[in-house]
């Protein structure tokens, strides 16, 4: 992997990546709180992947009893301060607010549930208890929001659960690729510390599964296994000159970000290609972090781009410059990119194609390829049995999050070929569930 | 982990929450539905000689926006047949037989009375509530009301009651009524089990000032009706009070008015209370704010090392004393913390027009944080309460503790103000501005 030029100093990270959703102070919980009607069937709970009792904790903060607003959200959502930080809130539970039918300003759901979990965190709340060992054992690969949330679900019924993950940190993409503005590293750690606290699951660090021996090892070792393996490095365009230096993939781009020190990009001109969130989150981060300027080129329109609006928005903010129907066909340069050679696009008959004879280059000398991420094909190729879709993506029975080898269960972006942290924590706490009640009527 | 159940007077329920006798406990498929939510009891619509009701029946006080702050009523009481009422009760009792249900009953006649509470008896209720209480529509024919302001009528009421009662007998109070603990005496000479407060106040909710008629409008007339709802709340905490701390009542008191979440639950506790009803914050919010009353009454609980709730009823009581029994050298001043101001400058113009004249703006308009004039400051705070930001103006104490007086005490010492110039007025060194200067402001 190719890096970008740096420079020595360190920039106030604080500075930069200024957090978005800023934690409420009691005036504003107070007031914002007060807001809330206490729907019936609330549309912001049907809109949540995880069905938290949102009235009900925002009804809780309002009349003072933090304790149990933060229990209630816990109870639907191990990953509860994770999500309230991370979750595209305005097209989740703040878009089915129905305040936006009369344009009142939705409730502020995400900082609400944030205000929350922070103080049952930083007051080390315990709400679970795991019960003791009930003789059987689960292994969970991969410590991500899928991991953790089933290894918390399964230590519920008292299984010993060992979680194996190949990073020397937990969280997955929420610590690794989530933009910081949105999420803190502390922070994120700090909440799957809270969990595992409580329920008492083991994680073992720098433990990459990745052979026939790994997978035969834990097949003898455990009565079950939950893959929350999530996706691979960004996928390859396959252009001439994708080899070139500083040419990189977004989610290294953005890992080096969250997890190295953070210097200040040299960059005078970045083109970021692609049109869905990651590309969003590789632009704003580029024109964050000082590059000169930052272009954004999608093969597509701007209405069919993938990303939220809002990202696009903040992206939009922070100077980066979006244009559209320009498919990249080379990466010019040396040795080191020197700019990118593109073709004009149109959509006819609903299908994409070139315009011929319209190449032109845009110079530059950084290029980030957000187009998606790799399947973690190689490992799930060593087991037997495991079906996988076209794109793919792990095949799981819908009702139980079990896959078509009765041993293993799946969830999160492995499965649903990548989406975002809540839905990686409502289908691991689904698939724990699904492990439960396989076991239970095993024996 | 809290134990939420409860015995009172005899009726066991799992939980302190009741809905109170009203539209709510109309009909058994409600009530059935509260407990299976998780409501503790319930108290049926009030039974009687079936009435015919009009349309409409309420009205609200909608306070800038937030609904239902205070809530009228002219409904009277159950319009359906008591043999569909008493299937139904013990059909509720058939699937529900831990949860209480209480039969509230107004009739007429001492016959009435006594055939009434048999066939609730029969019917599996596990109380009996005597609506004495109802103040319009009933009480205009003697019932109601009318028995509830008379306590020689209500105390011969409840003793053809208790001739008959085999279960456990409620008498709810009105509050339209100078002196509460007079009814509740007599309640409790005729040998009731408890006593619940409050019934609704009478009220006019507000005027239609277009159609010059007052709300609910009936074919454009009105007439009075029972106010209730978060509005009432501190009425019916000093008459639950009043009640709880009267050395000739002593019988379980049941809490009822404005109650809508835990902290307020938990208020009629500490104030004697040992169980509570509600009624309007359910019609406003359904039956599901049980989930929210039962979690904060269980981390108030946890919190505070209550393992039951007979361990926290009436701990407030004893610090609640007559007037003339509290410290006149407690001294509090009030500051304003700068650093969490916004500005309103709410708390001057009340202090200067509403109060004592204790606080003054900066000269530099550019500072609007206000300042105290301690000279001046009586404590009153105003200013406390009106400040919109959390922990902005606080009081602060400035006596030591070390010398308490009382009214009381400095009567008895011949040291109080007795004549109309007296220079122990509490007021005297007090500046005030002189009149004219008013207008130049």
């Amino acid at each position: 992997m190719v890096e970008p030029e740096k420079k020595k100093d360190v920039p106030d990270v604080g500075q930069l990546f200024k957090q978005i959703k800023p934690l409420m102070n009691k005036s504003e919980a107070y007031y914002e709180s007060s807001r809330c009607l206490f729907c019936y069937q609330a549309p912001c709970t049907l809109a949540c992947p995880t069905s938290i009792d949102i009235p009900l904790f925002i009804r809780q903060i309002n009349n003072g009893n933090l304790i149990g607003a933060a229990k209630t959200i816990y109870q639907s959502n191990y990953l509860g301060n994770t999500c309230g930080k991370v979750c595209p809130t305005e097209v989740l539970c703040e878009g089915a607010c129905v305040f936006t039918k009369v344009n009142i300003k939705p409730l502020d759901i995400g900082r609400l549930q944030n205000f929350a979990t922070d103080h049952a965190i930083l007051t080390h709340q315990k709400f679970f208890e795991a019960p003791g060992f009930n003789g059987k054992s689960v292994a969970v690969i991969g410590a991500g929001p899928a991991g953790i949330s089933c290894a918390c679900r399964l230590r519920s019924e008292g299984y010993k659960v060992d979680v194996y993950e190949a990073r020397n940190n937990p969280s997955g993409l929420a610590l690794h690729g989530v933009a910081p503005y949105k999420i803190t590293n502390e922070e994120a750690l700090m909440e799957v510390e809270f969990l595992r606290a409580q329920f008492g699951f083991n994680v073992f660090y720098n433990k990459r599964i990745s052979g026939k021996e790994d997978i035969e090892h834990l097949e003898a070792g455990y009565d079950a296994i939950f893959l929350g393996i999530g996706l691979g490095n960004s996928a390859e365009i396959k252009i001439k000159g994708e080899g070139k230096q500083n040419c990189t993939g977004a989610t290294g781009f953005i890992e080096q970000i969250k997890t190295g020190p953070i210097e200040k990009l040299t960059a005078k001109r970045v083109i970021v290609l692609g049109g869905g969130n990651t590309a969003m989150d590789a632009a704003s981060e580029s024109a964050r972090l000082g590059a000169g300027k930052v272009i954004l080129a999608y093969r597509r329109s701007a209405a069919e781009m993938k990303a939220y609006y809002f990202e696009y928005d903040l992206a939009k903010v922070a100077g980066v410059e979006g244009i559209f129907n320009i498919a990249p066909v080379e990466i010019v340069g040396e040795r080191a990119v020197e700019g990118v050679k593109f073709i004009r696009t149109e959509t006819v008959d609903g299908k994409l194609r070139n315009i011929p004879g319209s190449e032109f280059v845009i110079p530059c000398d950084l290029v980030i390829k957000a187009t998606g991420q790799l399947k973690q094909t190689s490992l799930m190729a060593h087991i037997s049995g495991l079906k996988v879709d076209k794109d793919g993506r792990i095949t799981i029975d819908e009702a139980t999050g079990q896959t078509t080898n009765p041993k293993y269960f799946a969830g999160g972006d492995a499965v649903n070929g990548g989406a975002e942290v809540v839905n990686a924590s409502a289908e691991g706490k689904f698939a724990g569930s699904g492990i439960h009640e396989f076991l239970s009527n095993k024996s | 982990m809290a134990d939420l159940k409860i015995n009172f007077a005899g009726i066991k329920s799992p939980n302190p929450f009741w809905l109170a006798s009203g539209p709510p406990t109309n009909s058994g498929y409600q009530i059935m539905k509260a407990f299976d939510q998780g409501w503790g009891g319930a108290v049926w619509k009030t039974l009687g000689v079936p009435v015919v009701n009009v349309s409409s029946r309420y009205g609200a006080i909608n306070h800038r926006g937030n609904r239902l702050v205070g809530f009228n009523n002219i409904e009277l009481i159950t319009d359906r047949r008591l043999c569909d009422n008493l299937r139904e009760m013990e059909e509720v009792k058939k699937y529900f037989p831990g949860h209480a249900v209480i039969a509230s009953l107004m009739v007429q006649t001492r016959e009435e009375w006594q055939q009434i509470v048999r066939d609730v008896q029969n019917a599996g209720a596990d109380g009996i509530e005597l609506n004495f209480g109802c103040p319009h529509g009933m009480c205009e024919r003697g019932m109601g009301s009318a028995v509830g302001q008379e306590p020689a009528v209500l105390e011969m009421i409840t003793r053809w009651v208790m001739e008959v009662a085999t279960i456990p007998v409620i008498v709810k109070l009105t509050p339209n009524i100078s002196d509460i603990t007079e009814p509740a005496q007599a309640a409790r000479r005729a040998g009731a089990n408890a006593i619940s407060l409050i019934n609704t106040i009478q009220s006019l909710i507000g005027v239609d000032i277009d159609n010059f008629v007052t709300y609910p409008v009936v074919d454009g007339h009105s007439s009075n009706g029972g106010y209730c709802g978060p509005a009432v709340k501190p009425i019916a905490l000093n008459m639950v009070k009043n009640c709880a701390q009267h050395p000739l009542i002593r019988i379980p008191v049941s809490g009822i008015g404005g109650i809508e979440n835990w902290r307020d639950a938990v208020e009629f506790m500490l104030l004697g209370a040992s169980s509570v009803q509600v009624c309007t914050a359910v019609m406003h919010y359904g039956f599901g704010i049980i989930r929210d009353l039962n979690s904060g009454l269980e981390q108030y609980m946890r919190s505070h090392g209550f393992s039951t709730i007979d361990q926290f009823i009436g701990k407030a009581l004893p610090n609640v004393k007559h007037w003339e029994e509290l410290n006149l050298n407690y001294s509090i001043k009030a500051a304003i913390d700068e650093s969490k101001c916004i500005g309103c400058q709410l708390c001057y113009i009340a202090c200067e027009d509403g109060a004592h004249q204790a606080i003054e703006l900066n000269e530099d308009k550019s500072n609007r944080t206000p300042r105290i004039i301690e000279e001046n400051c009586v404590g009153c705070n105003l200013c406390a309460l009106i400040c919109p930001v959390e922990n902005c103006i606080t009081m602060v104490r400035r006596d030591d503790g070390s010398q308490k007086t009382t009214w009381k005490q400095r009567t008895d010492a011949g040291h109080v103000p007795v004549s109309f110039d007296d220079e122990l007025a509490g007021g005297l060194g007090h500046s005030i501005p002189n009149p004219p200067e008013a207008l130049r402001k």
